[in-house]
């Protein structure tokens, strides 16, 4: 296959892969698969795949840096978007649906409770990111800057892995486990300079 | 081997088309997951199950509210001796053996007593008692126990002057319950009641749901309903209830004190320092209903507690 249509595919596979798990919360809606209390399950599974999708694009570029992977890379601006769809419909899913559009009681819980602070705070940090996700705005800021400011991801990631992290109430294993990867994510990004550091002359920029 | 170079022109040579697919993305998303996740009334009902108990009286105290329905009740489950998800319960139940079941009363009491869970509930009549359930999480259903009062446990054991609080301690035994193979809790799982709370009427020891004998994930063989308390308060698959001279430590006072408190009353004016505790989800209804103090059985129990600052004794 020739390169354009090998990325055009692996896009759409990425594509219907992210759209996968609302495919699911759809077929277990219909099915009863949502337990008694449907609003909080759907609230939950999607601030999963927050997460997951967050960890899939900032595995990108360790798999490129350190497998030498370049597909990762082609897909992580649809990942990132994805993960920001996902946060906003976690957000309006509480909003609206959870707490019945009740906007000063969710305000109040934004200010008070400290796990939704920083689950706001994390939401708010990818805005900048997904409205300068285009090629347009990569030009306009410089690539240097764009990578900059995108480097606010880590920092979403983190918030949001705090956010889960504060939310459980004695079981801390899944936070643990996103809080891991994403340790383990933001860790090997030092991998490569150190490296280069290290071995002068083996490889770097 | 590892290759290092920036990642510039990949993520560059990305092409036009996907900026105009991410509307139709975020529409397709926001379509699918606002108009698929509707709570839905229950499944082809399959209904309630397992041995019938005999059923002497009934009373509704839920002020004629239709009862949360039987796989609701018995699906959507706390009991984290049997897995930390709302699901994982009624799936790892098959673990637990209710029968048979040895319960111990002891502590200060003049007639201590040990024996089989079902000869202890044949002392007295069952009753079917329908009761608001309200969990500390902010959800709550409508549960027809059966059971009989613990005040009638109490008068016949017969507690000496000293005995001003009542234990109970969940079983130990990470075979039959296998959450507690993980720390997630202090093990086993211990509650307690100020002695006038344990002797109230509307304080219950079920052994039933639904008429039927009760199911393993919500408590088999004999659990503890406060209906005026959060749904933690009612200790789980019993195996022994002490009567003392001081307060119980309680698990999940002792697990996160600012949290949760001995009392743990139902008040929607002090709040779970993560989430408010004025509204509350009833399982099967779309909006947030307000929380009644003492879970609307105020008239009955609030004269337990005059004088108490319910603030600080949360």
């Amino acid at each position: 296959m020739e390169p354009r249509a090998r990325h055009r595919w692996q896009r759409a596979a990425a594509f219907v892969l992210c759209t996968a798990p609302l495919l699911k919360l759809a077929v277990d809606a219909a099915t009863h698969g949502l337990t008694a209390n449907p609003i909080e399950a759907v609230l939950h599974r999607l601030g999963f795949w927050t997460l997951t999708l967050l960890c899939a694009s900032l595995a990108a570029t360790p798999l490129h840096d350190l497998a030498g992977l370049a597909w990762p890379v082609r897909l992580r601006r649809l990942l990132g978007l994805f993960a920001f769809s996902y946060a906003v419909l976690h957000f309006l899913w509480y909003l609206v649906v959870d707490q019945g559009l009740e906007v000063d009681l969710v305000g109040v819980d934004v200010v008070k409770r400290p796990f939704i602070t920083v689950g706001f705070a994390a939401l708010v940090l990818l805005v900048p990111l997904a409205v300068t996700s285009t090629d347009g705005w990569v030009k306009r800021l410089g690539y240097r800057t764009w990578k900059r400011l995108h480097r606010l991801a880590y920092a979403a990631a983190l918030l949001g892995v705090v956010h889960f992290l504060w939310r459980v109430k004695a079981d801390t294993q899944k936070p643990a486990i996103f809080a891991a990867v994403v340790g383990a994510l933001l860790l090997a990004r030092l991998v490569p300079p150190v490296l280069a550091r290290l071995v002068p002359g083996r490889s770097g920029p | 081997m590892a290759r290092w170079r920036p990642d510039v022109q990949e993520a560059e040579a990305t092409p036009e088309g996907l900026w105009l697919r991410r509307r139709e993305f975020l529409r397709l998303g926001a379509a699918g997951a606002l108009g698929l996740a509707w709570p839905r009334r229950p499944r082809a009902a399959s209904g309630p199950s397992g041995t019938a108990l005999p059923v002497a009286s009934r009373a509704d105290r839920a002020g004629g509210e239709a009862p949360t329905p039987w796989e609701d009740v018995t699906g959507y489950n706390n009991f984290y001796e049997l897995g930390t998800d709302k699901t994982d319960p009624a799936r790892l139940a098959g673990s637990l053996r209710p029968r048979p079941w040895t319960v111990t009363i002891d502590g200060e009491v003049k007639r201590p007593l040990t024996l089989d869970v079902d000869a202890l509930w044949k002392l007295f009549p069952l009753e079917e008692r329908v009761y608001r359930h309200r969990c500390v999480e902010a959800w709550s259903m409508v549960v027809p126990w059966v059971g009989f009062p613990l005040e009638a446990l109490v008068r016949r054991v017969e507690p000496t002057s000293r005995a001003r609080y009542v234990a109970f301690t969940t079983l130990l035994d990470p075979q039959q319950l296998p959450g507690q193979r993980r720390a997630v809790l202090d093990w086993p799982y211990l509650e307690g009641l100020r002695i006038d709370e344990a002797t109230h009427p509307l304080t219950l020891l079920a052994v039933g749901l639904y008429g039927r004998v009760l199911p393993g994930q919500n408590g088999a063989p004999l659990r503890l309903v406060v209906p005026w308390k959060y749904g933690f308060k009612g200790a789980k698959s019993i195996v022994r209830i002490r009567f003392q001279e001081t307060q119980p430590a309680t698990t999940w006072a002792r697990m996160a004190p600012a949290e949760y408190g001995f009392h743990a009353n139902v008040n929607p004016e002090v709040d779970h320092p993560r989430w408010s505790q004025a509204r509350e989800r009833r399982l099967g209804e779309f909006l947030r209903r307000k929380t009644l103090p003492f879970n609307g059985y105020a008239a009955e129990v609030a004269a337990l507690y005059t004088g108490l600052d319910l603030r600080r004794n949360y």
